[in-house]
C-alpha cells in the first residue's frame, strides 16, 4: 500500500500532467524515494492510482538504469565503466571495491549498508575515473582512498 | 578572444546568481526580444547567425524552429536537452552548474521565437549539483518576473519546469526523450511527423541542445556577423571542446570552432602523459570514428571533421594511446551501446550484443579470422538506413573505424591467442 507521502507527492505529479500514465515515471521516482526499490507490490499501487495496467508500469520501470526493480543496500555506489574511465584505470578501481566490499556487481552487503552497480559515463571525463554513491560524486579515483571513501557511509 | 558562453563562468566553477548575471548584461537580450522584435524576427537572426545543433547533429537551429507550424492554437513545448550521456562527453555540465541562467535566458528567447507556452529542462539524473543549480535558478526567474505570467510586463508568458531522468542512454534521442517526458519507455518516435509539429503530448515541440540554448541570448545581442566572426572556419561561433585520456591536462574549453586536433591536443591537453604515445582519438564522443595521427590537422568543425570520415558530435575527444588496446576499447564502446539499445528495432536489438561478444572474445583470445568479417557485416548491417534511429549507426563508427586503422592490433589477438597489452 502506498503511504500518505506517496499518495500526497503522486497527487501533485498528477496535477502537472494533462494524463495521469505522464506521471508514472514521477511516480517510480517518488516511491523509490521512500522504499529505496519498486517491489512487485509497488508497480501494482503505482498501475492503481495512475489507472495503468501491472504491465505497463512494469515496462517502465525496468526499462530505466536507476529504477530498481530489486532491494537494493542503504547506499547505491555506482562506478563508471565508460570510455574514459575504462582508459584511466576503471579495472583497478572495479577489482578494489570488489575485495573490499566482498561483491559482485548487482550485489548486496550482507549487512545492507551497499550496492555496487556499474553504470554508464557520468560526464565528468576529465576526472576520470569516477563514481558516484548516492547522490555524491568522487572523481580521479585512486584504488589506495576507496576504503576511505567508503567509511562515511553507514 | 571571445569566449561568450563561459566567460562569465568563475574559474571554481561555481553557479553565476541571477544578481551576478544581470550585473555582466543578464537578461538584456530577452528585455530587448520582447519589447523590440517579432517571434520571426528572432528565428531569422538564428537563421542567419547559421547557428548549428551542439548537441551531436549539427543541424541548423534556426531551420529547426522555422518548421513549427504558426496557425496551431493551444500548447506548445520548448525543450533543453540536458541528458548529456554520450560517454566522453562533458561540456553541458559545465554550463548548467556555472552559468543557468545564460540557458534559462535562451530558452525564453528561443520559446518566445516559437511561442512556446511551456519549457522543460531535461537533466540527466546524474548531475546532481546542476539540479540543485537549475531548481534555484528557476525559482530566481520566477521571482524576478522573467518567467511566468507576462514576462517583464510584455504580452508573453511561459512556464518552466525541471525534469530530471532515470537514466537512459536513448533519452538523449530528441524523440525518445519526448516519450520519456510523457512518462513512457525512451524508445524513438517514427518521423514523420517530426516533433515541430508534432511533439510532446501530439504538440509542436522544439527540442535544442543545452550548449545551442545558450548561445541565443549572445545572438540576439551580437548578431549573426559577430557570431561568425568568432569562428576560424564557415561554421559559425566558438564551440566547447573537450579532451579526455591519458593527455596532460584533461578539460573542456570555449574555443573558436574550427581549431585542429594539434592545438586541443597539444596546446589545451597540454600532450599526451610521459611514456604514451598517441594512437587516435574519438574527436566528438562514443558515437564517432576514430581519427589517427595523420589527421592532427584537422579543422574541429562539422565540415572538417566529416571530410576526414568522421564526426564533429558533441566536440569531446577521448583520446586512443599506445598503451590502451584498441580491441579492449572498441569493446567497451559496444558495451555500452548494446546495454543502452532500447530494444525496440531488431538490428540494434540482436546486432549490438553480437558486436560485443565478438569483441569480447578477440580481446580474450579465443577470436578467428571470421570474426572480422562478422564485425565488418554488422558495420554495414547496424548502418545508416537500416535502424530506427542512429544509436547503431552511431555504434558503428569506432567499430568500422578501428578495424581500418587499427586491424594489426585485431589481427595479432588472432594470432598471438591473448591480448598483447599488459593490462590484461
Amino acid at each position: 500500500m502506498l503511504s500518505a507521502i506517496e499518495i500526497e507527492q503522486i497527487t501533485h505529479e498528477l496535477q502537472q500532467v494533462p494524463v495521469k500514465k505522464a506521471a508514472c515515471i514521477e511516480a517510480l521516482k517518488i516511491v523509490q524515494q521512500q522504499r529505496r526499490w519498486i517491489s512487485d507490490e509497488s508497480v501494482a499501487d503505482i498501475a492503481s492510482i495512475l489507472e495503468m495496467s501491472t504491465a505497463e508500469v512494469d515496462s517502465i520501470a525496468t526499462f530505466y538504469n536507476l529504477i530498481f526493480r530489486q532491494p537494493v543496500g542503504r547506499h547505491v555506489i555506482l562506478l563508471c565503466d565508460s570510455i574514459s574511465c575504462y582508459v584511466m584505470g576503471y579495472t583497478e578501481i572495479k577489482q578494489q571495491l570488489m575485495e573490499l566490499l566482498q561483491i559482485k556487481y548487482g550485489q548486496t552487503t550482507a549487512d545492507e549498508r551497499f550496492t555496487l552497480l556499474p553504470n554508464a559515463c557520468l560526464g565528468t571525463c576529465d576526472h576520470a575515473p569516477a563514481l558516484m554513491i548516492d547522490n555524491d560524486l568522487y572523481r580521479d579515483l585512486k584504488p589506495g582512498e576507496l576504503s576511505q571513501i567508503l567509511d562515511q557511509y553507514l | 578572444m571571445e569566449r561568450p558562453l563561459t566567460q562569465h563562468i568563475p574559474a571554481s566553477g561555481v553557479a553565476l546568481h541571477l544578481k551576478e548575471y544581470e550585473a555582466v548584461g543578464g537578461y538584456a537580450a530577452l528585455r530587448k526580444v520582447l519589447q523590440e522584435l517579432t517571434p520571426a524576427e528572432v528565428t531569422a537572426k538564428v537563421k542567419d547567425a547559421n547557428l548549428k545543433g551542439r548537441g551531436g547533429a549539427g543541424f541548423s537551429t534556426g531551420m529547426k524552429w522555422s518548421f513549427v507550424p504558426a496557425n496551431v492554437t493551444g500548447p506548445r513545448y520548448l525543450v533543453a536537452n540536458a541528458d548529456e550521456m554520450e560517454p566522453g562527453t562533458f561540456k553541458d555540465r559545465w554550463l548548467l552548474e556555472g552559468n543557468p541562467h545564460q540557458l534559462l535566458e535562451g530558452m525564453i528567447i528561443s520559446a518566445y521565437a516559437i511561442q512556446a507556452t511551456q519549457a522543460f529542462v531535461f537533466m540527466r539524473w546524474a548531475y546532481k549539483d546542476a539540479a540543485r543549480i537549475m531548481t534555484r535558478a528557476i525559482a530566481d526567474a520566477y521571482a524576478a518576473g522573467y518567467l511566468g505570467k507576462n514576462i517583464l510586463g510584455k504580452n508573453y508568458s511561459l512556464e518552466m519546469q525541471l525534469h530530471t531522468g532515470v537514466g537512459r542512454y536513448m533519452c538523449g534521442e530528441e524523440t525518445a526523450l519526448l516519450n520519456s517526458l510523457e512518462g513512457k519507455r525512451a524508445v524513438p518516435r517514427a518521423k514523420p511527423p517530426f516533433p515541430q509539429v508534432s511533439g510532446l503530448f501530439g504538440k509542436p515541440t522544439i527540442v535544442n541542445n543545452v550548449e545551442t540554448l545558450s548561445y541565443i541570448p549572445h545572438i540576439m545581442n551580437n548578431g549573426g556577423d559577430w557570431f561568425k566572426s568568432l569562428s576560424y572556419t564557415a561554421d559559425g561561433g566558438t564551440k566547447i571542446y573537450g579532451v579526455s585520456g591519458k593527455v596532460n591536462k584533461p578539460g573542456a574549453w570555449e574555443l573558436p570552432m574550427g581549431v585542429t586536433m594539434r592545438e586541443l591536443l597539444e596546446e589545451h591537453a597540454g600532450g599526451m602523459k610521459a611514456g604514451f604515445r598517441f594512437r587516435g582519438a574519438l574527436p566528438g564522443g562514443a558515437s564517432t570514428d576514430f581519427l589517427t595521427d595523420a589527421h592532427l590537422d584537422v579543422k574541429m568543425d562539422f565540415a572538417g571533421v566529416a571530410a576526414a570520415g568522421s564526426r564533429l558530435g558533441t566536440g569531446t575527444m577521448v583520446v586512443l594511446d599506445d598503451q590502451t588496446c584498441p580491441v579492449g576499447f572498441v569493446h567497451n564502446l559496444e558495451h555500452f551501446f548494446a546495454q543502452e539499445s532500447c530494444g525496440f528495432c531488431t538490428p540494434c536489438r540482436e546486432g549490438l550484443p553480437w558486436t560485443e561478444k565478438i569483441l569480447y572474445a578477440l580481446e580474450q583470445g579465443h577470436g578467428t579470422y571470421a570474426d572480422l568479417e562478422q564485425l565488418e557485416m554488422h558495420t554495414k548491417l547496424l548502418g545508416p538506413g537500416n535502424t530506427f534511429c542512429a544509436l547503431a549507426p552511431g555504434a558503428m563508427e569506432p567499430l568500422q573505424s578501428a578495424l581500418k586503422y587499427f586491424r594489426e592490433d585485431f589481427e595479432q589477438h588472432i594470432k598471438e591467442k591473448k591480448c598483447p597489452y599488459a593490462h590484461h
